[in-house]
């Protein structure tokens, strides 16, 4: 029998952001990306406070602990548009990165390079892009990926298979009730179909506890002691092995600031964590291999972490995203087949799932603007940059094949 | 106007509520009535009366210029001012915005008020009903007044229709563009590098250039633009302009599935601005409710084919052209369509126009303003 535990995955990612990039730049300048004004589409400067503010002190905070306690594990996804960003302006994060993998202690799990919605687009153009982040992997860090997360956590059954068809040990997807029923998040399952891949479940409201509701000091439960989420997961474990929690890295130190005392929290809290005799820490491919399957669940409608509504919909929704994709996504076999390197990287950073989240309009109706961050005025703005940026993609195209605009 | 008005004799003291310096009139005398810079206006609701506030209507004179009213009692006190030293043979007031003080220098000085209607409250509104204070100095401006000018037919209608004016005070004067002002002008064809990029590939590029705002018919634009896709795929148009309603435009755009077919400039002015008639194929105005539409003749002036609403007075006086309900986004794309589709069609409209622009004259319209004022004077209208 194995010891009780938990599995901590944070995710790491930055975007390229597109720039205010006009009708005027269209046909001229190609430089979507290199945003310099005092805003936050100049991706330099949030990078910059980002690494300030989260991924140094977290980093140092991990190393740490990873010291102090030899059970403790991490794993982490970390996107290749994030990677590339640390490269140019922030090369001691991705340094601090690699010593933490060093230990052996902390595994990186797989995902698309591009946090692209691609597998809903495109599954060539996906696996492609998985490949991509593989290689980046191993060649930064020396180790290949065992576990898949799809982008936003954006999971369905036929991802399962196609998870399981490459060998992946695990998969991770959002625990959601009218999913599970009646079942408990905190057991290890397996997709309908699939032969070894397992699928861990994100225990939503124990991460969530410290991922959103940290600092809102409305919460009953505010302030959070380490010893009172300690003794919460102690029950949670008691009628499931294991409990998933899955955030967002920068979690730590820029969803919840240092003032919050949310870096303390952690610590102590895997302290005491750490000093229980009966349990531990696993890491995602770890609980793949500790566990036995509890049962089967199917979702064959797409599940991701986001909303109350854990759909596609902040990313999908109204008819300005999808337009946006489908333009992005019709490209494809042009830019492919142009070899033009520069433009499919364009292309490809274009599909970060963030640029559509900036269009969303979700929030206009609950009135939340705080729930959809946005370096944008307003989602029209965000969607009419990219169009532009659309179009002159398209016009770039035509040098290759002289196929025309064709589309406007 | 004023320039063609001097030209003809009359001695003009044209007040205008801000300040700056104004280095190419010197045909009369300009006086700025507050310190504002001239582009203030637009964010005190001088176009959109929606900002203007109930209570301001006879609220005392204050320093304070912060909205519209404000500026408007200004205006008055300074007109008041203006005339005590010289009085005027005629007082021309145009629009809501110096109404006020128009009546007032009549009561003042006995000189006769001309009311010149460029647009209405109900213009401004679109669909939708105004705001009844503008209304309400719209309708005793023109009350008092001893002759209105209305810019077209429509205006007149409105003003004797919705403001129970007699037909008979009402004359119809229609504009007419200054092509001087215009200039020479050489188009490089690089502004809108990827739309001229297109139209060598064959498409035709559709503009209006306007403030996006309910009074223009946008909407209607945008889904007769669609439709007009469904049956020519080589179409674009060019939405140059800014205003409140380019958000939902954007979205509509989207939802009509043609979001990749419109651009939006945002605010143009200067080579921007004159680009955008530059590249353009086709023009359209789809206002609901235009008084006159001078972007008309400057986008003919621009060698444009020109498709304006029946709505638009513009149309009044132009006939090589297409025109449409504002509503009826099927015949707008069956005309987008069919010039689109036909070179043939859009020369005989495009050269057609250019003839007709070219015979309006604002040297016409000041003949007609001192004829008027002259008649005042005679008491030929008594």
């Amino acid at each position: 029998m194995n010891q009780r535990g938990i599995v901590l995955y944070l995710h790491v990612h930055q975007p390229w952001r597109v720039r205010d990039y006009s009708v005027f730049d269209t046909a001229y300048h190609h430089d979507y990306f290199d945003g310099n004004a005092g805003n936050d589409r100049n991706n330099r400067r949030v990078l910059e406070k980002v690494a300030e503010k989260s991924y140094r002190p977290m980093n140092a905070l991990l190393e740490t602990l990873l010291e102090r306690h030899p059970d403790f594990k991490v794993s982490l996804s970390i996107t290749g548009t994030f990677i590339e960003q640390c490269e140019r302006w922030a090369p001691d994060v991705l340094e601090s990165f690699q010593r933490l993998t060093a230990t052996g202690r902390v595994e990186i799990v797989a995902e698309t390079y591009y946090h692209s919605l691609a597998f809903f687009y495109s599954r060539e153009e996906f696996e492609r892009q998985v490949d991509a982040h593989r290689e980046k992997v191993q060649s930064l860090f020396g180790v290949t990926p065992t576990a898949f997360r799809n982008t936003e956590l954006a999971y369905n059954d036929e991802l399962a298979k196609w998870a399981d068809a490459k060998g992946y040990k695990a998969v991770l997807a959002e625990g959601w009730d009218p999913v599970l029923e009646w079942r408990s998040p905190n057991h290890v399952y397996q997709a309908p179909g699939t032969a070894r891949t397992k699928l861990l479940l994100k225990n939503y409201r124990l991460s969530d506890d410290v991922a959103f509701r940290f600092s809102n000091q409305d919460w009953q439960q505010w302030p959070l002691a380490s010893g009172t989420y300690a003794h919460w997961l102690d029950s949670a474990t008691q009628n499931g092995p294991l409990v998933n929690l899955f955030m967002d890295y920068e979690t730590f130190g820029e969803h919840q600031w240092a003032d919050t005392g949310i870096f303390e929290f952690f610590e102590r809290f895997v302290g005491e964590w750490a000093s229980r005799e009966d349990a531990t820490f696993y890491s995602v491919s770890e609980a793949a291999d500790a566990f036995e399957v509890a049962g089967e669940i199917s979702m064959p409608r797409t599940v991701t972490w986001a909303d109350t509504e854990r759909d596609l919909t902040a990313w999908l929704g109204n008819g300005m995203q999808q337009e946006a994709l489908r333009h992005l996504y019709a490209l494809e076999h042009d830019v492919m087949r142009s070899g033009d390197l520069q433009l499919i990287s364009d292309w490809r950073n274009l599909q970060t799932s963030d640029h559509v989240y900036y269009m969303c309009t979700k929030w206009f109706s609950d009135g939340d603007v705080h729930a959809y961050f946005s370096p944008y005025d307003s989602p029209y703005d965000a969607f009419l940059y990219f169009m532009n940026v659309i179009r002159d993609m398209r016009y770039r195209l035509m040098a290759y094949h002289n196929t025309g605009g064709g589309h406007g | 106007m004023s320039k063609a008005l001097a030209t003809q004799g009359a001695s003009i003291d044209f007040v205008v509520p801000y300040t700056a310096s104004h280095p190419n009139i010197s045909f009369m005398r300009v006086h700025g009535a507050t310190p504002l810079g001239p582009i203030h206006k637009n964010g005190m609701g001088a176009y959109d009366s929606a900002g203007v506030l109930k209570d301001a209507l006879h609220r005392k004179l204050s320093k304070n210029l912060s909205t519209i009213r404000d500026v408007q009692a200004r205006y008055g006190e300074f007109v008041e001012e203006l005339i005590a030293d010289s009085a005027p043979d005629a007082i021309h007031a145009h629009d809501w915005l110096t109404m006020e003080a128009g009546m007032k220098a009549k009561d003042l000085t006995g000189a006769p008020l001309i009311v010149h209607v460029h647009a209405t409250e109900f213009d401004r509104s679109g669909e939708h009903t105004g705001n009844p204070i503008v209304h309400e100095i719209e309708q005793q401006g023109l009350l008092m007044a001893d002759r209105i000018i209305a810019v077209s037919r429509i205006t007149k209608n409105i003003i004797v229709e919705r403001y129970n004016i007699p037909a008979d005070k009402v004359e119809v004067v229609h504009n007419a563009l200054d092509v001087n002002e215009l200039g020479d002008y050489h188009y490089d064809l690089r502004t809108y590098k990827y739309l001229e990029h297109l139209k060598q590939e064959g498409f035709t590029v559709v503009a209006t250039v306007t403030r996006f705002t309910i009074q223009k018919g946008l909407v209607h634009f945008m889904k007769a633009a669609a439709r007009a896709c469904e049956r020519y795929d080589k179409l674009v148009f060019l939405l140059a302009g800014d205003g409140e309603q380019r958000d939902e435009l954007l979205r509509l755009s989207a939802d009509l599935g043609i979001a990749d077919k419109v651009f939006f400039t945002g605010f143009v002015r200067g080579k921007q601005w004159r680009d955008a008639y530059c590249v353009a194929d086709i023009f359209v105005m789809s206002s609901v409710s235009e008084p006159f539409g001078l972007t008309a003749l400057e986008a003919a002036h621009h060698d444009n084919a020109l498709i304006i609403s029946k709505q638009s007075g513009v149309g009044e006086v132009l006939h090589s052209i297409f025109r449409f309900d504002f509503w009826d986004t099927e015949r707008l794309a069956d005309q987008l369509v069919g010039i689109a589709a036909s070179p043939t069609l859009k020369r005989e409209l495009t050269e057609g126009v250019q003839r007709e622009y070219a015979q309006l004259s604002w040297d016409d319209v000041a003949e007609r303003c001192l004829g008027l004022y002259r008649h005042l004077r005679e008491g030929a209208y008594a």
